[in-house]
């Protein structure tokens, strides 16, 4: 009873957080003629209710794919079909073909935010409080506040009820895999990030762990028939879910390469926007993007992206335990972010994901991590028009993850597996006390983070460097992010078996 | 004393709460705001541009001043500080200006000002029995903190809505802790600076006003609790009277100097308004209006009545601000006044008699606060407010109040829905936010009375469930039908007197309580 009353109570509360967040204003708002993903979500609801399926990738005289064209797998667009469906049943003006076109108004902004609100309520929430009550250390009320504090994350709530996008399924729906794999459920887990996989090509950053713990997990039951006939079972649950999720496409070969084509769209450069990754970053000092030819820079994403991931995920092939794959998570998705190709600044939220489970392990890091990640949207956000949530929801999550999970108290040497560095200053400098250097680290980048986001927000940019602010805000990004890399490889390679056993509630 | 009992050290969750809510009414900056937002504004322009002289004659924006003196001194005082936020809003003439700037002060001013809620607040949780229970939901004053700090319904009039409640009823709060704590004379100057705030107060004076006579002013008590006349203090009445006097002094005097008294007046006591406000309260005449409609309604079905000799307004009305009755004897502002010193009399008799101490005087204050709002003039859904929030504090202390209170904070809360359900759709965002809220107080106080079965009996709680259904069918189903039309008003009506239903049960409930309630101070000082 006590324990239900105190979920309710905090679902409460991040259900507050969210729909206060999305009385504000939405990317694109009263910007014609493109506007933003908000027009491109009703679009997309237009054109999958107006046109048959094999039009919704190509570009026909009824479907402008200059115009935000589909470029999600199938999943997202059989969502956007049931929520054209009953946008139909209010008001059929807001799926119209061609006359809906940058539709605005407070009705169907309630609308929009609904359906967000309600694909949130049904996937990724309760994801978080079964993640939290089967998988978090400690007592109930430590497991509360822990699930307290990744609902109200902010980057999420922020682009999600801010912006608008529907990252809560494809998130959720990659937590709900994560939960089937720690539960030893492995069908069921491959077939929820399977779907995730089909709502949100973005979802790639996370396959290769998913797939690095299965495999392992099959070899560690031997070579037999055993673990080929579990592989067998796992890759055809794989197998099965996306040629359900592909049906409508699979008539006609063209269809399947031209979604394909729509999804990863590899003419559109290394990177757009300003985005807080290392090419965007080192195209400050070196213009790689006009030096470098379109093929080098494919395979210089590759080879660099391979180089980070390769490490994590050997060492998870190798040791294919739940905690060790919530840090392949994170540092593999991390490395494509810094790495690949074709990165978006909202992609950082792939990585924020996993760094949310590890939330209680390592609260400071997580904190600083899940800070720094909203800071890095802080150009995009501003465009839209959210300062005020921005700063607000930022505030209130340092403090509550400092208050409720006492991040700065728990942080010892040993906490916040410091093994590795304390290796490599043993020698010269013994006697450094290494989590005071953390916190100190700490408190310096929240305070520089404030002040560009001060800067930002008030001072206006020289004439000559118009994006002097957004390039600053993303630089620094880069190289918190540079460092969180590092030190989470460095706690996954180095960290030795730990002594509790993560499967102790099954 | 003894009620101040020793607070453990560790009130860091005070300051969480606290934060935690600030941080809330911040992202709520750019929610919808109601007119009251232009009435401030309006009045920050007029305190600033104008003598004082004249603001109670300035008559340019339809929002006149309409408070005492003391809060048009409050506005004065922002005013000074809104120069640095934008200069335009304090032009009398800027009707309707709401710049970003104007949005961003006037919502910052007030949650910077429910600094003295916060206060008042702590103040109050000192003044409960703690038990010693190390769990955090077991401590009546985290309870308390989260009904009051996080509470519905100043969230929505305050943050949302716009107006500053949190911060009189902060005074409100202190002036009632001082007294729990026997400061008599703070809690005199501090009701009497409420009055001269806001004069909505008026209708709790008297439980002030007794109170101070029989527990302060008469030293001492026989031992069976009755009054010993021959204990009077001169020194004590006329201290009070003083303190009281002097206040309104400085409040009212410069205008009663220039002569301007009944001017000040009548802008104040505005009796040319109807009986109901345009959506009725939750209160008796909502019950008496829809008696009213169904005794006409059956009269002409019964062929008793003659349609056409009926009033227009009482077929098509709920809307229109002056209401006739058809069948029943309409209702003139005397009558209600009448009613309303008839409602609170037993209660004061009661503590004038068997006095309870502060909590018999913090009972009978929410007795005349309801009993003002069951059957006053022209009373506003908001004014619920003011037996809500005192009620908290008994609340926590005993589960029959705890259950008074359930029924009471959630029908009256709810009762608050209309003011958000504007036509404009946009806003109904808020209203949810509304509705997640409205369920903390509710999880919170469950929790604490989790030993002991459930708070409400089957009955009550099939009342409140009810309220679920009314929602979805106000809400959803109605506007699909095609009474839609016709009767538009139909829903709002519906709530007000399912709600009045709920409000009047409480009162009910809440006078037997007091009527029958044994001495419970006394056992407490036995101990």
């Amino acid at each position: 009873m006590e324990n239900w009353s105190l979920i309710s109570l905090c679902v409460l509360l991040g259900l507050t957080a969210r729909w206060a967040v999305s009385f504000h204003s939405y990317s694109g708002a009263g910007k014609p003629p493109m506007f933003g993903d908000y027009e491109a979500q009703r679009h997309w609801q237009e054109v999958t209710y107006n046109l048959p399926v094999h039009e919704w990738y190509f570009n026909t005289t009824n479907n402008d794919l200059n115009y935000w064209g589909l470029d999600y797998p199938p999943l997202t667009a059989y969502h956007s079909l049931v929520c054209a469906y009953v946008a139909k049943l209010l008001n059929p003006e807001w799926v119209e073909l061609y006359a809906s076109r940058g539709y605005e108004s407070h009705s169907h902004k309630l609308f929009m935010r609904a359906t967000v609100l309600f694909t949130d309520i049904l996937i990724y929430i309760p994801a978080v409080l079964l993640y939290c009550f089967y998988f978090c250390d400690g007592s109930s009320k430590q497991k509360v506040a822990t699930a307290f504090c990744i609902l109200l994350y902010p980057g999420l709530i922020l682009i999600d009820y801010g912006h608008f996008q529907y990252n809560s399924v494809s998130l959720g729906l990659a937590l709900w895999g994560i939960l089937g794999l720690g539960l030893g459920w492995d069908l069921f887990g491959s077939l929820a990030f399977t779907l995730a996989l089909n709502y949100k090509q973005m979802e790639l950053y996370h396959s290769l762990p998913f797939f690095c713990y299965l495999l392992g997990k099959c070899i560690k039951q031997g070579l037999t028939w055993r673990g080929f006939f579990h592989l067998f079972k796992i890759s055809m649950t794989v197998l099965v879910t996306f040629a359900l999720c592909w049906m409508p496409f699979l008539s006609d070969p063209k269809q399947p390469l031209q979604v394909l084509h729509r999804l990863f769209p590899v003419g559109r450069g290394l990177f757009e926007d300003k985005v807080a990754n290392t090419w965007c970053s080192l195209n400050v000092l070196i213009k790689i993007k006009t030096l470098l030819s379109r093929e080098t820079q494919l395979f210089l994403s590759f080879a660099l992206t391979l180089l980070f991931v390769l490490p994590s995920s050997l060492k998870l092939l190798s040791k294919p335990t739940l905690w060790q794959f919530k840090l392949a998570l994170v540092n593999t998705s991390l490395a494509f972010f810094l790495f690949s190709f074709q990165v978006h600044e909202k992609s950082i939220l792939l990585v924020a994901l996993p760094v949310c489970l590890v939330f209680n392990e390592i609260p400071l890091i997580a904190t600083w991590f899940l800070l720094t990640s909203t800071f890095s949207m802080l150009p995009l956000l501003l465009k839209d028009g959210l300062l005020l949530p921005y700063v607000v929801t930022s505030l209130a999550f340092l403090f509550l993850s400092l208050y409720l999970l006492s991040a700065l108290e728990r942080s010892t040497e040993e906490e916040l597996r410091l093994g590795l560095y304390r290796k490599l200053t043993q020698r010269w400098l013994p006697k450094l006390n290494l989590s005071r250097i953390i916190k100190w680290k700490f408190w310096f980048s929240l305070a520089a983070m404030a002040a560009l986001s001060f800067t930002s927000v008030w001072l206006k940019p020289p004439a000559k460097l118009p994006d002097l602010f957004p390039v600053l805000v993303s630089v620094l990004s880069f190289l918190h992010f540079l460092g969180f890399i590092i030190y989470f490889n460095q706690v996954q390679l180095m960290e030795p078996q730990r002594k509790k056993s993560q499967k102790k509630t099954n | 004393t003894v009620m101040a009992a020793p607070v453990t050290n560790d009130q860091s969750w005070f300051f969480a709460l606290a934060l935690g809510v600030s941080f809330l009414k911040c992202l709520l900056i750019n929610a919808y705001h109601s007119t009251d937002f232009e009435v401030h504004r309006n009045w920050l322009a007029l305190t600033h541009s104008l003598p004082a002289a004249q603001w109670y004659y300035e008559a340019t924006s339809e929002w006149t001043l309409d408070y005492p003196p003391l809060f048009a001194w409050f506005e004065y005082g922002l005013s000074h500080i809104a120069r640095f936020f934008d200069k335009e809003m304090l032009v009398v003439q800027n009707l309707n200006y709401a710049s970003p700037a104007t949005i961003l002060f006037q919502r910052l001013s007030v949650i910077v000002a429910d600094v003295v809620f916060f206060y008042a607040v702590k103040e109050c949780c000192k003044c409960l029995r703690e038990d010693k229970g190390k769990d955090l939901l077991g401590k009546p004053s985290f309870i308390l903190t989260v009904l009051l700090l996080w509470n519905f319904g100043l969230l929505i009039v305050d943050h949302i809505h716009f107006q500053y409640n949190g911060f009189l009823f902060g005074v409100l709060l202190l002036s009632i802790a001082r007294h729990f704590q026997n400061r008599h004379f703070e809690g005199a100057l501090l009701f009497s600076i409420l009055l001269n705030l806001k004069h909505i107060y008026l209708y709790i004076a008297p439980a002030y006003g007794i109170y101070l006579l029989r527990c302060f002013c008469f030293t001492q008590s026989n031992a069976d609790g009755s009054l010993q006349w021959r204990s009077f203090s001169v020194v004590r009445l006329v201290t009070l009277g003083t303190i009281v006097l002097s206040t309104f002094s400085v409040s009212f005097g410069p205008f009663i100097a220039l002569g301007q008294l009944p001017q000040v007046l009548s802008r104040l006591f505005p009796f040319k308004r109807g009986l109901c406000h345009a959506y009725w309260a939750p209160n008796i005449w909502a019950l008496y209006n829809i008696a009213d409609k169904a005794f006409s309604i059956l009269g002409v079905k019964f062929k008793l009545l003659d349609i056409n000799k009926l009033p227009k307004a009482s077929m098509t009305g709920g809307l229109v601000q002056e209401f006739q009755h058809s069948v029943l004897p309409s209702v003139s502002p005397l009558a209600t006044l009448i009613c309303t010193v008839l409602s609170i009399l037993p209660a004061l008799f009661r503590i004038w008699h068997r006095p309870n101490g502060a909590r018999g005087f913090l009972r009978c204050l929410v007795i005349c606060a309801l009993g003002s709002f069951m059957f006053g003039w022209h009373v506003h859904e908001k004014a619920i407010l003011m037996a809500i929030l005192p009620l908290s504090l008994l609340a926590v202390e005993s589960r029959e109040d705890a259950r008074i209170f359930l029924i009471l904070s959630i029908t009256g809360h709810y009762s608050l829905f209309p003011l958000l359900f504007t036509t404009q759709v946009a806003h109904q965002n808020i209203s949810h936010v509304a509705i997640y809220n409205l369920h903390i107080g509710n999880v919170i106080l469950h929790l604490f009375f989790r030993k002991g079965g459930a708070l409400l009996n089957p009955l009550e709680a099939t009342y409140l469930l009810g309220l679920i259904p009314l929602e979805l069918i106000c809400e959803f189903v109605y506007p699909l039908t095609v009474w839609q039309k016709t009767f538009p008003f139909l829903p709002l009506m519906l709530t007000s007197v399912y709600c009045a239903l709920g409000v009047t049960y409480a009162f009910i409930r809440l006078y037997i309580s007091l009527l029958t309630c044994s001495d419970s101070t006394k056992k407490i000082k036995t101990q």
